[in-house]
């Protein structure tokens, strides 16, 4: 491709907005340490530029051979359900995700993470630092291998548990898509009393939080699956102008 | 086939063990010439320092080029231009990197160098976004296409950057006094 210079005009193609539609807004005071860390001021709209369309490419060279499974990182197996995790990483046109770095982490099956700063008195496991790494293949296709997370108590709220959950984060190919998530496990008596997912307002959207129990991809006599597909930000259909609100 | 897309939740307290690189702070590698710090911390609504944050930027290298197929002028390979670094108990991050260049903005103008941030930290529900401008370009900042659309000098001055001896600082205030100007995006 040839050099055109810093004074041609580009055609640059953003993101579509979610104009607070699906993501949890900055302040939800139920979630306490929202109150003192969400800016208090309207946010102002950043144009999609090169440097919003673009975005680290990180893939193969940030992960290591087992790093996708994360009960074989240590001498022996953690304690607990082993459990697969799968899905794809889509775009919000329904097109694959491809090469892109996925990681996760979360607690251990007695719901204590391996950090130094998790008081939770519940057993720390040897053979379990509940972090782990993978790339998404030519289809947007990610598999790891954990254990299922513990719920745990947390300081919110007197008498707050946090529903199980796996933390997952998403660089996709621009610095618009870059999302940081949550995932939970059907059914979780908690969901209704956690604030955390429900700073998600729209019901449809929660729902897409937790992940699906998977009898096709259950190992048997080995493992139980669940798919979990992650949809990050679509393009817009024109340049950069189509800031509008789509519906 | 449009698909709605998954929401955003926040990256919570526990996440040091698992989200730094060994490499993550350093955009280049130590001793690169021309390599400079960015350094800031990030403190909450009463001024406290937040010490379970992640910094992450994003930037052109310093020709004003990305290591991006989308980038139309083609991909300038070779400079990451991604750093992560969480803060320290004192609210602090520091990224080695180098300098931007100038970088096509819509329309035909130039954006002055700059660095994007993301802030991920427990009690941020959603990445919180803001960008970094250099002091020594005040006839580049004075005609940027983002900074432009920022009334209030004020909150201009947010964005920009104060010299040290050895590079940048980017102080990041979430909440209230002089809010550092955050961007949806």
């Amino acid at each position: 491709m040839t050099d055109r210079g810093l004074d041609a005009p580009l055609t640059v193609w953003g993101y579509r907005r979610d104009h607070g539609r699906t993501h949890p807004p900055l302040l939800s005071p139920d979630y306490k340490s929202t109150v003192l860390r969400a800016p208090a001021r309207p946010l102002t709209e950043l144009p999609h530029t090169l440097t919003e369309v673009t975005g680290p490419l990180l893939g193969e060279g940030r992960v290591g051979a087992l790093d996708h499974d994360l009960t074989r990182q240590h001498a022996g197996e953690p304690l607990g359900e082993r459990i697969i995790v799968h899905g794809r990483v889509l775009d919000g046109d329904g097109g694959a995700v491809p090469h892109s770095l996925v990681e996760v982490w979360q607690a251990n099956a007695a719901g204590r993470y391996a950090h130094d700063l998790d008081r939770h008195p519940a057993p720390l496991d040897p053979n379990f630092t509940g972090v782990g790494r993978c790339v998404t293949d030519a289809d947007g296709r990610y598999r790891i291998i954990t254990v299922k997370p513990g719920a745990y108590p947390w300081k919110n709220h007197h008498n707050a548990w946090r529903p199980a959950h796996i933390h997952f984060s998403l660089f996709g190919r621009a610095f618009t898509q870059r999302l940081i998530t949550q995932m939970y496990f059907p059914g979780d008596p908690l969901f209704a009393f956690d604030p955390v997912l429900n700073s998600v307002r729209d019901p449809a959207a929660r729902a897409r939080l937790v992940s699906s129990f998977d009898l096709t991809e259950t190992v048997p006599e080995w493992a139980l699956a669940y798919r979990f597909d992650i949809v990050l930000r679509g393009r817009e259909q024109t340049p950069m102008e189509d800031e509008e609100d789509e519906e | 086939m449009r698909r709605p897309i998954t929401p955003s939740q926040t990256v919570g307290p526990f996440f040091s063990h698992a989200l730094p690189w060994t490499d993550g702070a350093r955009v280049v590698p130590a001793g690169t010439e021309g390599a400079i710090w960015l350094r800031g911390t990030v403190t909450d609504g009463a001024g406290q320092p937040v010490p379970d944050a992640l910094v992450e930027t994003w930037q052109a290298d310093p020709d004003g080029r990305f290591d991006h197929p989308d980038d139309p002028r083609g991909a300038a390979a070779g400079f990451r231009g991604f750093g992560r670094c969480p803060t320290d108990g004192s609210g602090g991050w520091a990224i080695l990197t180098r300098k931007p260049g100038p970088v096509p903005g819509p329309d035909g103008t130039t954006q002055a160098p700059h660095v994007d941030l993301s802030v991920f930290a427990r009690g941020l529900l959603d990445r919180v976004v803001t960008r970094l401008y250099f002091p020594d370009e005040a006839e580049a900042n004075a005609t940027d296409p983002v900074l432009a659309r920022i009334a209030d000098p004020d909150d201009r001055a947010t964005l920009v950057a104060e010299a040290t001896s050895d590079g940048y600082r980017f102080d990041i205030r979430l909440q209230g006094d002089r809010e550092t100007v955050f961007f949806a995006i």
